[in-house]
């Protein structure tokens, strides 16, 4: 009888911890209305305020750390011919993306702007073209190549030679720091 | 009883469906290829069907009739047949192996015969060759020429001629695909990095319907594709305006549709032959007007159906890469119509 009901707990604790990978990550795949928009202006492009300083305004990334969507911006970085000048993040005719350091700051939405309006010297601005949901899921890879995603939900090894922080981290920290 | 001949009508006419001259059967074969591999299907068939029905009939018979060669003696702990039975089942057994050996070696025969007689279409005749290659989840058809200009590109439809074996070299952008239009042929993987060749023929015009066949993502059941085989001067009249760039705007809403076109998303992804769309990664436009259906097979090319595609691809086909565009209440119908005209 004992060795009965021990059974049907062991029974009842393997199905409870299956059914722990009921829990799936959320695919939106029809983006809501309001991230399809086309806009940029995320970030702050002066320091300098008049009137003294403001807090920064608060952006974040919907698709943070979201597998999925860093998936599909790995896809549209070759689609949108970003490889086309930074290579598959170690950088050619456009700077690498696999540094922590940014001419233009590093935040989700730095490289928002950057995206959306274009930087000087060679950067193409891709606003009012691109949706706003894919840009950001743009960023979401961009931050994961530079190993600002976890681990966990970076894409995994692709068919081009990529290189992240994870693999030459000596040697991104020798040279950016 | 009248219920039981009505169940029986009904699931022959069921069964009976898949037979007809039909767009996607292996069981209607309109080619050469297709011919081997129905001659084959029907071979094993109808032996297979023959060993089942002896199979099954052996079985009841021994189940049924009177036991004999062993007379009904006192039950023992141990029973030992007689010599005549023992030598008996050793011929009967050895026989039914070797009879199976023989039949299990007719089939490979068949089978190794046709896929080698297969292979051998192509370089008997004057064919020509075209490039299929897999996209989640869309088929990119590309038509080689050994002058550049007069390659031909198209998506989700091939016109073949007919009565010539046409070469496909199959390829992917992704993951592993199949292609399988069975009236003219059995499946062909498409692998990332290797190209695969097949021959396929139509020996009279049609249309069939071909499909992916190797499981390849969210949208893979919508993953279709048309071949449609031409007499040879309406074939190379299809070549000749396929090779044309595209329709000039023709109206202002044309006119306004193009700019639409132009100035959103559509450009990145989309080739349109004469316009600066020049994109490589979703299937060429310039002569969209002119196919049968919409997103691989999924929908009638109608103007309608282009609109609901545009305004929300996520409803037609979850999951798929078509970029989700806002675009302003003036600006699809313009849209559409620059579309269509683009035959």
């Amino acid at each position: 009888m004992r060795k009965l009901a021990a059974a049907g707990i062991a029974v009842l604790a393997l199905i409870s911890w299956t059914l722990t990978s009921c829990q799936r990550e959320k695919r939106e795949l029809r983006a809501a209305p309001v991230r399809r928009a086309i806009y940029g202006d995320a970030a702050r492009q002066s320091e300098l305020q008049p009137g003294g300083p403001q807090t920064e305004p608060q952006v974040t990334n919907p698709d943070h750390a979201n597998a999925w969507s860093i998936s599909e911006g790995q896809r549209l970085f070759e689609w949108y011919n970003c490889v086309g000048c930074h290579s598959h993040g170690g950088g050619g005719i456009g700077p690498p993306l696999i540094k922590k350091h940014w001419i233009y700051g590093g935040q989700p939405a730095n490289l928002f702007d950057t995206i959306v309006k274009g930087r000087p010297n060679g950067m193409p601005a891709w606003g009012g073209r691109i949706p706003e949901y894919q840009v950001w899921q743009i960023v979401a890879y961009v931050r994961s190549l530079a190993g600002e995603q976890p681990f966990a939900a970076t894409p995994v090894r692709t068919d081009e030679l990529e290189q992240k922080p994870t693999t030459i981290h000596n040697k991104v920290q020798g040279e950016t720091r | 009883m009248t219920r039981a001949r009505t169940l029986f009508i009904w699931a022959a006419a069921v069964a009976l469906n898949g037979c007809g001259g039909h767009q996607q059967s292996a069981l209607d074969s309109v080619g050469p290829q297709a011919g081997k591999i129905e001659s084959l299907w029907w071979f094993f068939l109808w032996l297979l069907t023959a060993i089942f029905l002896i199979v099954i009939f052996a079985t009841l018979w021994a189940l049924t009739r009177r036991h004999r060669g062993i007379e009904q003696e006192p039950l023992e702990r141990i029973h030992l047949p007689s010599g005549e039975t023992e030598h008996r089942l050793t011929r009967v057994v050895a026989g039914a192996s070797i009879l199976t050996v023989i039949i299990l070696f007719a089939l490979l025969i068949a089978s190794v015969t046709t896929g080698k007689a297969l292979s051998e279409l192509g370089p008997k005749k004057q064919g020509i060759t075209v490039e299929v290659t897999g996209n989640q989840w869309w088929w990119y058809v590309r038509y080689l020429n050994g002058d550049a200009s007069r390659i031909v590109v198209t998506a989700n439809e091939m016109h073949i001629p007919v009565g010539r074996p046409v070469m496909l070299r199959l390829n992917s952008n992704d993951v592993i695909h199949s292609f399988w239009t069975p009236n003219l042929h059995g499946k062909r993987d498409l692998i990332p990095g290797r190209v695969n060749t097949e021959w396929i023929e139509a020996d009279h015009p049609g249309r069939w319907r071909g499909q992916c066949a190797e499981f390849c993502g969210m949208q893979h059941a919508h993953m279709a594709m048309w071949v449609i085989a031409e007499p040879e001067d309406q074939f190379e009249r299809w070549m000749e305006a396929q090779r044309a760039p595209s329709k000039q705007p023709s109206s202002a809403s044309e006119l306004r549709g193009r700019d639409v076109f132009l100035n959103n998303a559509c450009v990145f992804c989309h080739h349109i032959a004469g316009t600066p769309a020049a994109g490589q990664v979703a299937p060429d436009l310039t002569h969209v007007g002119s196919r049968l259906t919409l997103a691989a097979g999924t929908l009638p090319n109608t103007k309608g159906n282009l609109g609901g595609w545009i305004a929300d691809p996520q409803n037609v086909k979850p999951g798929n890469h078509m970029a989700q565009i806002d675009l302003p209440p003036g600006d699809l119908e313009p849209l559409l119509d620059y579309l269509e005209s683009l035959k």
